[in-house]
């Protein structure tokens, strides 16, 4: 590095020359343009832009110069040092654009590979179908109640008016559990719960009316598994005890149901007279098909397999409380009345879903369940 | 009930052109279910034609003898000419009328009728058998043969009325009276506004005292008792096809003329019947009840052994029959008709053991009773279903008399003048109901007319304004109640105009904590890749020997089923994981490895303490002490969680390697549902089946102040894993839910976040093998102080520089505080306090100090 020489002529001096900058200046343009990446940028800056580049040295040259050269001479080489900036930065920007195109290019990965490192697990569609439609009652108001599956017969059958030794008792084939001394035959008063009706005499008992409640649950039969038969299954019912209440309200619940559990226009419900010891009146309960919609009722060129084209679902049974199962469970049959109605939920997902065999639901496989996922 | 259109006809006047189809769409609505109508005949098409057998030629060079026949089959072959046809059967002889389907015509199934060659000859056409006709089992084991009456040439398929329409319904427990084409036509009559002919309006003699004694010892078990006599049976009469024919359609097998029309009166009037031989009837027919230990042979030939609650008809002998169940072998009446065979008795022979007299009983017996009877011997019969259902009593003395004249008319004998009717005096029922009820139950306002009308119309006897007093019929023992007289109104307005209204409950509260646990466990294992099963709770002492469990071990105590679906699981489970086990190794086998599922569900534990409950009342509430005993008479029935896996917990793949199941998955499945609940558990080495000894953690939480065991969790011992089949290292979790949300804590208290740096301290800690990582964690986290904000185990260690039996547990301490930056010094004070106490608790000593 030279020190500033005074003598000089700054005319004289040929780092200061005009044209001498500009070859200068131009001189470091071209290696910006020319460098092909960013390192290669980056020594063109050293050697063009740095603290010893041709115009940084001709920069120091200036104070050297007699006052009356100094600022032109500086403008001069100012104005170089700016345009030369200039262009590095242009290139740094337009190399550094290059590079993110490339790296991105190279890190590109194959986003179709397939993922399963933890397959996901699922809940029972069973489970979530109960839950489904327990909410629909718990937006409704209703509570939901559970009960013991080991249930007296007091419960079981008794207070709900299955008369000893009445037909109606034999309907339900029953489980039947020893008694603690040991002792077989069905003397010890304690059964597995052949319907969820006992928790709603449970209810009943456990509450002042009114009341409004929904049961879930397992219940047993004794039927042998096939593919539309299963000796433990699951039933919903729900109960509504109140002042006034009737089976156009029991028709309207139903309805709603159907409606929000199948959606859409026109679901609805049909009841047809039957016999349950519970209930007084009682009715067999069928909805319109949710595939068809009763259309392939007569239509053989649209048969439905779903209803089997007879437009209608059955889907349980149900009616008016039985005033008899009132008294028993100490709610007064001339102030409040109910309406109950309880159904399968195999049954239910099984034509819900298509489900073509029972013993899918029973046998745990997981290749049935895990498509249901959490919800249903 | 089956029920043939054309003699519902015979009650009603049916349009012409109503089908089973229309009437079944009436009934149906009206509460009688009919589930099918079978439509008999269908796609039938003649020459089907009574002929007589001519000329029986025997070809005897096949397998089996065949018979080449010529039959007059008069002018239905255009011909008038023999017809040759050849026949299989041998029940028939030259001279017998015969059933003869001729070429061209069409049988049931779209079988068409054609001359062929066969056995070397021609056969145009076939002589036809009941079951080829679709007529149902004659008994016949052969071809028809007809009553020599009928004559050659004319139609069977008029003759044998094949062509019609059956209803089959399901009645339902409560309506006995439709157990009858008489209630069948009555509830047809209301449905289409016709009128009814009723079978029972007959005119019968009154009773007096020269009929046969019947003596009733148990007015209460048998509260009517019709006695006819009928004498001078020609025991070679045969039930005429008419009779046969509806029997047969109804469902009913022709035995003989006295049986077949006995059972015809039942399936017309409802009213059980029986027939006893008089000549085998010793003295008075009596009604008691049975002596325990007497015997009886029934009808099926089963010899019986009575219970003292068995009601049974006798005569000066003994028991004679089952009442209202099934008669006894000694007094069944006999008729001449014997199947042809090698062994045929003569004709005086057979005049000999036919019943030329009888004694027909019309009784009516308590259903309940009956039903008692039927259940303990096991046999349900067309009487008994009757009568556990409901008999119409003053029906009694019309069935017998139609009984009667029906004996007299095919049999041609004469009806003794002897009546024997013993009754016990009964009123009435009679029910007062509100003339608005039925608009009450509905919510749809009929008005009183047509209340009235409708129970008019079901047989009721209504008087009375606002305030209805109705008298119900006596066919209609379920009219019980001002409900059920809703009910008939309701039904018979039609159940489809009921209006559609919603009630509005009070505002409700949703699900409790509880339901939202169990929900949110389902969720947060599902989550985290389990999958839900729901298995059958039956298991077997088999299943808990798998198990390994000891001879002792609670869960060894369960509750028995008296009528299990298989004798190798009469129990109720006591624990999830056999169920759980079952579905693992299913899905194994199926070719799925990789495995993780879960079930909640209840077991059933005995307490030892159970005591069977005395009869509550059902007219009342039961006390809470009542009440009480019914919940002292079940066993506890905890919920419980539980998962098992097996296989990778991760899957190997393009991302490297997976990484196997182990104990820890399990015992981290089981914080998953504690977290759930807001529950800390603690962990600590135990040794518990099914679970590995080594591999084995309980789980404690804090419940109601107590420390307490809420489950297990680990590998599962290799015996186990070897009795059971499941894969290797299969590993399991169970834990008691209600326990677990019985510890919860309530709501959570939100953490205090310090935005100030955090200091982290690591340290490596030099113990003996077995001293439990929980507890050095313990130590290092009470003995860090407030500072700490987390201590995370992130390494174990063993190696020979650290000596035999000992191991290095290497931590990572997080120490912040909420108001300042700590400084180095304040760190390294808190780590070193840690270090001391785990040192003192543990013997743990600093690595490399």
């Amino acid at each position: 590095m030279s020190a500033p020489n005074k003598s000089y002529d700054p005319v004289e001096v040929e780092a200061l020359k005009p044209a001498e900058i500009e070859r200068m200046r131009d001189e470091a343009v071209a290696a910006f343009a020319a460098a092909g990446d960013l390192e290669a940028l980056a020594h063109a800056k050293t050697a063009h832009a740095g603290g010893t580049s041709p115009l940084s040295l001709a920069n120091r040259e200036i104070g050297a110069l007699p006052p009356q050269a100094k600022a032109e001479a500086g403008k001069r080489v100012g104005q170089a040092r700016g345009a030369v900036n200039k262009a590095l930065a242009a290139r740094q920007v337009e190399l550094e654009a290059e590079r993110d195109t490339r790296v991105l290019v190279e890190e590109a990965v194959d986003v179709t590979l397939p993922y399963d490192r933890v397959p996901a697990g699922a809940r029972h569609p069973l489970t979530t179908l109960m839950e489904r439609i327990a909410d629909i009652f718990t937006a409704m108001g209703y509570a939901v109640a559970d009960g013991p599956e080991v249930e007296a017969e007091w419960y079981n059958f008794d207070a709900l008016n299955f008369v000893p030794d009445h037909p109606a008792r034999q309907m339900q084939d029953t489980f039947f559990v020893q008694g603690p001394d040991g002792t077989s035959g069905d003397e010890s008063g304690v059964v597995l719960r052949t319907h969820t009706s006992p928790v709603q005499a449970r209810a009943m008992l456990d509450r002042e009316p009114p009341v409004y409640v929904i049961c879930p649950g397992r219940v047993y039969r004794t039927d042998e598994l096939d593919a539309t038969h299963t000796p433990v299954f699951h039933q919903v019912e729900l109960l509504a005890v109140d002042e006034g209440l009737t089976m156009a309200d029991l028709k309207g619940t139903l309805d709603h149901m159907v409606q929000e559990l199948f959606g859409g226009e026109g679901m609805k419900t049909r009841l047809r007279p039957n016999f349950f010891p519970f209930t007084e009146p009682s009715a067999e309960m069928d909805m319109v098909c949710y595939v068809c919609r009763g259309e392939s009722v007569g239509n053989p060129d649209r048969p439905c397999r779903t209803c089997g084209s007879e437009g209608w679902i059955e889907l349980g049974g149900c009616g008016m409380v039985n005033p008899k199962v009132l008294v028993a469970c100490g709610v007064d049959p001339e102030k409040y009345s109910g309406f109950a109605f309880g159904f399968g939920i195999e049954r239910m997902l099984m034509f819900r879903h298509n489900v073509e065999d029972m013993r899918d639901m029973v046998e745990g496989d997981v290749r049935f369940t895990r498509p249901f996922g959490m919800e249903i | 009930m089956r029920v043939p259109l054309s003699w519902l006809r015979e009650y009603v006047d049916l349009p012409a052109t109503e089908t089973g189809r229309d009437v079944q769409a009436k009934l149906v609505p009206a509460g009688l279910e009919v589930e099918t109508v079978e439509q008999l005949g269908a796609g039938l098409k003649g020459p089907l034609v009574v002929g007589k057998v001519l000329t029986i030629e025997e070809l005897t060079e096949f397998k089996k003898p065949i018979r080449f026949c010529t039959l007059d089959v008069g002018d239905a072959n255009g011909t008038g000419e023999p017809q040759e046809v050849i026949c299989g059967a041998r029940n028939f002889a030259v001279g017998d009328k015969v059933v003869v389907v001729l070429p061209g015509a069409v049988l049931a199934g779209g079988f068409e009728i054609s001359a062929r060659k066969t056995y070397g000859r021609t056969s145009h056409g076939m002589i036809c058998s009941s079951g080829e006709l679709g007529m149902g089992d004659d008994g016949s084991g052969g071809i028809i043969v007809l009553p020599p009456e009928h004559e050659v040439g004319i139609d069977a398929i008029e003759l044998l009325q094949l062509v019609d329409e059956v209803l089959d319904i399901a009645v339902t427990p409560d309506r006995g009276y439709a157990l009858s084409m008489r209630g069948v036509a009555r509830e047809t009559a209301i449905a289409y506004g016709l009128s009814l002919r009723d079978p029972a309006l007959l005119d019968v003699p009154a009773p007096n005292s020269y009929g046969h004694r019947v003596e009733i010892a148990d007015p209460v078990g048998c509260d009517h008792f019709t006695a006819r006599t009928v004498t001078g049976l020609d025991p070679e009469a045969r039930s005429p096809i008419w009779l046969k024919r509806r029997l047969q359609k109804a469902g009913m097998r022709p035995i003989s003329l006295a049986v077949d029309i006995t059972n015809y009166v039942m399936l017309e009037i409802g009213q059980p019947l029986h027939a006893y031989d008089r000549n085998r009837v010793d003295g008075a027919i009596g009604v008691r009840r049975a002596e325990q230990g007497e015997e009886l042979t029934t009808l099926d030939g089963v010899k019986r052994v009575l219970d003292a609650a068995d009601l049974v008809i006798t005569d000066d002998r003994g028991p004679i029959g089952l009442a209202g169940v099934m008669g006894g072998a000694d007094t069944e009446i006999a008729d001449g008709e014997i199947v042809a065979g090698p062994l045929s008795p003569s004709a005086a022979e057979r005049a000999a053991r036919g019943t030329t007299a009888v004694v027909i009983e019309a009784a009516h017996f308590d259903p309940i009773s009956i039903a008692r009877t039927a259940r303990r011997h096991k046999l349900p019969s067309e009487a008994s279903r009757r009568f556990e259902r409901g008999v119409d009593p003053h029906a009694a003395s019309a069935a017998a008399q139609r009984t009667v004249d029906l004996l007299v008319l095919l049999a041609g004998g004469s009806a003794e003048a002897g009546v024997t009717e013993v009754v016990a005096p009964f009123g009435p029922h009679t029910i007062t109901m509100a003339a608005d009820h039925p608009d009450r139950v509905a919510g749809l306002a009929y008005g009183r007319e047509t209340v009235v009308r409708r129970l008019q119309e079901v047989g009721c006897d209504v008087q009375g304004q606002d305030e209805l007093i109705v008298t119900v019929p006596s066919w209609r023992s379920d009219l019980r109640e001002i409900n059920d007289l809703a009910e008939e109104v309701i039904r018979l307005e039609g159940y489809e105009n009921l209006p559609s209204t919603l009630p509005r409950p009070p505002a409700g509260r949703g699900l409790t904590e509880r339901q939202r646990l169990h929900r949110r466990v389902g969720r947060a294992l599902a989550g985290a890749g389990y999958v839900e099963v729901l298995s059958y709770p039956f298991v077997g002492e088999a299943q808990l020997d798998q198990l390994g469990l000891a001879a002792d071990d609670d869960r060894r105590r369960a509750v028995k089923l008296v009528n299990p679906l298989a004798d190798t699981e009469p129990e109720m489970r006591t624990t999830l994981l056999p169920g759980l086990f079952g579905a693992l190794r299913r899905n194994d086998g199926r070719g799925s490895h990789d495995l993780a599922l879960y079930e909640t569900g209840l077991v059933f534990r005995p307490t030892g303490e159970e005591k069977v409950p005395a009869r509550l009342p059902v007219d009342r509430r039961p006390s809470p002490e009542e009440l009480a005993t019914l919940d002292a008479a079940l066993p506890r029935q905890p919920r419980r969680v539980a998962v098992v896996l097996a296989g990778a917990r991760e899957q190997a793949g393009w991302w490297g390697a997976g990484r196997p199941t182990d104990w820890a998955d399990a015992v981290q499945a089981a914080r998953t549902v504690a977290a759930e609940a807001g529950v800390e558990l603690t962990v600590e080495a135990d040794q518990h089946a099914p679970w590995h000894p080594g591999r084995c953690a309980a789980l404690y939480a804090t419940v109601d102040g107590e420390r307490t065991l809420v489950g297990h969790a680990g590998e599962v011992h290799p015996r186990v894993i070897k009795a059971y089949g499941l894969p290797e290292r299969t590993c399991a979790m169970e834990l008691e839910l209600d326990l677990v949300e019985r510890a919860g804590t309530g709501a959570l208290r939100a953490p205090r976040i310090s935005t100030f740096p955090v200091a982290t301290q690591d340290v490596a800690l030099v113990v003996d093998r077995d001293v439990p990582a929980a507890d050095v964690e313990r130590a290092l986290g009470e003995g860090a102080g407030e500072l700490l904000e987390s201590v995370r185990l992130f390494d174990v260690f063993t190696g020979e520089q650290l000596g035999e039996g000992r191991k290095s547990l290497a931590y990572a301490l997080r120490f912040r505080a909420g108001d300042r930056t700590l400084t180095v010094d304040e760190a390294s004070a808190a780590r070193d306090a840690a270090v001391a106490l785990a040192a003192e608790r543990t013997g743990a000593v600093l690595r490399g100090a």
